[in-house]
């Protein structure tokens, strides 16, 4: 295979990677920069829309693409009520309190895996993809499905753009982000906002989730991956910056197709580990995150 | 009143506080554990094997198996008088699939638990780093794994594979018909540890002397979730693919493989631990149809199974498809498990060969199964026949080559016992006990 056609299989590789991270990144800085807090179970809402999805798609019977689409519905409403529960149930109780947070998060992350263990079992368990497509380039095949994520991811996010930009409901949490104690004098119901902020961020992993698993199978310790490469693209991106996460999903995911493919695998991740040591030593806010105040 | 007691009990006689006080005191002695373990170790004292199991972890969906195929050996031997007349009592401990861990629980078997034996390990990275222990603490361990390490000899005198036939003999005696039947130029996909670098170092040199040749080795990190980007490094001049992968991520493999090449794809002959524990007829893997697996137990009830092995399925709980009888999707590790099986026949035979009574008798018991030279097959041995090598403290015996066809696995070739043979490297008997 020449060096063009490898290239593009590179990019086409790097380009799902970088789609799913933003969509699950995304969840992660949403939570921190609202709320302040790190989310270490954030990998495990993952896990659990994946492993939902193949709840609810093995429950519906008839065409794949029928059972896809309910998953797609009812896996993000149901990991969001699970965020929304333990936000109620944990988070409020210790006040947000950023050291208690990564601790009970950090619980949360075993309570989920375990839990899904128990109920769900040790095995990978593939959900079938809505179609087969398979398209074939002159030098070699390619999922049809992987370009359908990429397509969806990008539609995901333009629309989280906008409800955040140009909706009340994104005004209103852009407002807290940025003044919490000014947020509840002008009657915000902040508490309310770090719910509603919390299931969402869950619900977008959740999504992701969804669109990877016919594509990876479901697995109990799934999460652990997306979790570590979501703080990576955080940190490079700058902790509470939408459009730093999204640059620096995109430079993570197509870095790591293009070097694991013409270098190694492990090369890729050290490069994207020294970036983060880099961007924590010359600009510890991030690429596009502003100095704490 | 007071007086007329005092002259009645004498001053000098056992008060009521000092005879509670004696009383107790017998009562605890009596009731200490090893007090009562001692006075019964002649007669019906259950026999202790510590399971090191994979319940959690990457290894959990073969840990599970080999739990169930445990508990249904366990229940035959002890139905049928046990050991000595003496019941087993497996004490499970769950390993996480983690080696620090998994030295951890030989540890805590061998000396809380005070178990007779060890057994039951899968992962040859855990198997490694447990090995040690059981050969500090004296404790005979018998490992279910496959791996190249106890035939090594590099382990040490209490360590014993003597259910599951290793992976250099395997590929050793298969390399032969892969050369014959598929194709010469093999490219090798293989994790990158040492399960797979076993499968690397022997079978390159097997294959060369079948006639072959491997022409591109691609290891991959055993914890990769994505494999489209390795397939661009396989020679377009391959005739066969030899793919052994573990872990979650094996229908991805296959999925991506059957996508990136579509229909004019080269030979593909695989070991089963690729798709071990999943159904071959999830949706992606069409793509094996006519290709080729190594089971070391088949899978799927084939025409000629023996009335042996058919009892052992039926006492192991899996159906015709090999998944778990009444749950369709709960795929079996059979390939493997059958190990679990005979592991704990042969831990009864040497038991009964060395007269076994307690932890004292541990080299006694090394000694007997070191002696043993070989196993028929029957209900006790149900996947075949084999030779046992006291030296390397391995077992050899038959595998099998199936190819996929409707849907199901079929056995098209049964390599011999002395196919799998090779030169020994180590010799236990040597180091002491």
């Amino acid at each position: 295979m020449g060096f063009g056609p490898h290239l593009l299989l590179a990019t086409l590789e790097g380009l799902v990677t970088a789609a799913v991270l933003a969509l699950t990144a995304l969840g992660l800085s949403l939570v921190f920069g609202v709320m302040r807090i790190v989310n270490v179970a954030h990998g495990e809402f993952f896990m659990l829309g994946a492993v939902i999805a193949w709840g609810v798609a093995s429950m519906v019977t008839g065409n794949p693409a029928l059972g896809f689409v309910a998953a797609l519905v009812v896996s993000p409403l149901v990991v969001g009520a699970v965020a929304f529960l333990s936000e109620r149930l944990v988070l409020r109780r210790l006040d947000y309190n950023p050291e208690s947070t990564i601790v009970a998060t950090i619980g949360l992350l075993y309570l989920i895996q375990q839990a899904a263990l128990t109920f769900y079992g040790p095995e990978a368990r593939p959900v079938e993809a809505p179609f087969n497509l398979r398209i074939q380039f002159p030098w070699f095949g390619y999922s049809g499905y992987k370009l359908f994520v990429i397509i969806a991811a990008i539609v995901l996010l333009t629309i989280v753009w906008v409800v955040l930009t140009r909706t009340r409901i994104g005004l209103i949490m852009r407002a807290t982000q940025i003044d919490r104690e000014m947020a509840r004098a002008f009657a915000i119901p902040v508490e309310r906002v770090y719910a509603g902020v919390f299931a969402l961020g869950a619900m977008l992993a959740a999504i992701a989730a969804v669109l990877i698993v016919p594509i990876q199978q479901a697995h109990y310790l799934m999460g652990l991956d997306p979790l570590l490469l979501s703080f990576i693209v955080v940190i490079i991106g700058g902790l509470g910056s939408l459009r730093g996460t999204l640059v620096a999903a995109l430079i993570i995911g197509v870095s790591d197709g293009i070097i694991a493919m013409f270098f190694s695998p492990t090369l890729a991740k050290m490069i994207a580990t020294a970036a983060v040591a880099l961007v924590l030593v010359f600009r510890p806010q991030g690429l596009f995150g502003t100095a704490s105040r | 009143m007071t007086k007329k007691s005092s002259i009645i009990l004498p001053s000098t006689s056992i008060s009521r506080r000092s005879a509670l006080k004696g009383i107790a005191a017998a009562g605890t002695f009596a009731a200490a554990p090893g007090f009562v373990r001692y006075a019964q170790a002649q007669s019906s004292a259950p026999i202790k094997i510590g399971f090191q199991a994979h319940k959690t972890g990457i290894g959990a969906a073969y840990g599970r198996w080999y739990e169930r195929t445990t508990t249904a050996a366990v229940k035959a031997i002890n139905a049928a008088g046990g050991i000595n007349g003496r019941p087993i009592e497996i004490i499970t401990e769950d390993d996480g699939t983690d080696p620090k861990r998994g030295a951890e629980v030989v540890a805590k078997l061998a000396t809380q638990h005070q178990c007779d034996v060890v057994y039951g390990t899968l992962f040859s990275h855990v198997v490694v780093a447990s090995a040690p222990v059981a050969g500090e603490l004296k404790i005979p361990y018998f490992v279910v794994s496959e791996g190249y390490h106890v035939a090594s000899g590099k382990l040490n005198r209490y360590c014993f594979q003597p259910g599951i036939t290793d992976v250099r003999s395997q590929v050793t005696a298969m390399a032969p018909w892969v050369s014959g039947n598929l194709g010469k130029k093999v490219t090798m996909i293989f994790p990158d540890y040492a399960f797979g670098h076993d499968h690397r170092d022997y079978f390159t040199p097997a294959i060369k002397a079948a006639g072959g040749e491997v022409i591109a080795q691609i290891p991959i990190p055993p914890t990769e979730s994505s494999f489209t980007k390795y397939f661009p490094q396989i020679p377009a001049e391959t005739e066969v693919l030899y793919h052994v992968m573990v872990g979650p991520a094996v229908l991805t493999f296959v999925k991506e493989l059957g996508e990136f090449y579509g229909s004019n794809k080269p030979q593909l002959f695989g070991f089963i631990d690729s798709l071990e524990a999943v159904d071959i007829n999830s949706p992606g893997l069409e793509f094996l149809d006519g290709s080729h697996f190594w089971e070391g137990c088949p899978r799927y009830t084939q025409a000629n199974d023996s009335e042996a092995m058919k009892a052992y399925r039926a006492a192991v709980g899996i159906d015709d498809n090999g998944a778990a009888v009444g749950d369709p999707k709960d795929v079996s590790t059979a390939a493997h498990m059958f190990g679990c099986w005979e592991t704990l026949y042969v831990i009864k035979q040497a038991m009964e060969a060395a007269g076994y009574q307690g932890p004292a008798d541990r080299a006694k018991l090394v000694e007997a199964t070191e002696a043993i030279q070989g196993f028929e097959e029957g209900p006790e041995h149900p996947q075949g026949d084999k030779v046992f090598d006291g030296k390397l403290h391995q077992v050899y015996g038959h595998q099998n080559i199936s190819k996929v066809e409707g849907g199901k696995l079929k056995v098209v070739h049964r390599t011999e016992i002395k196919d799998g043979m090779y030169e020994a490297e180590g010799d236990y008997t040597q180091q002491a006990l």
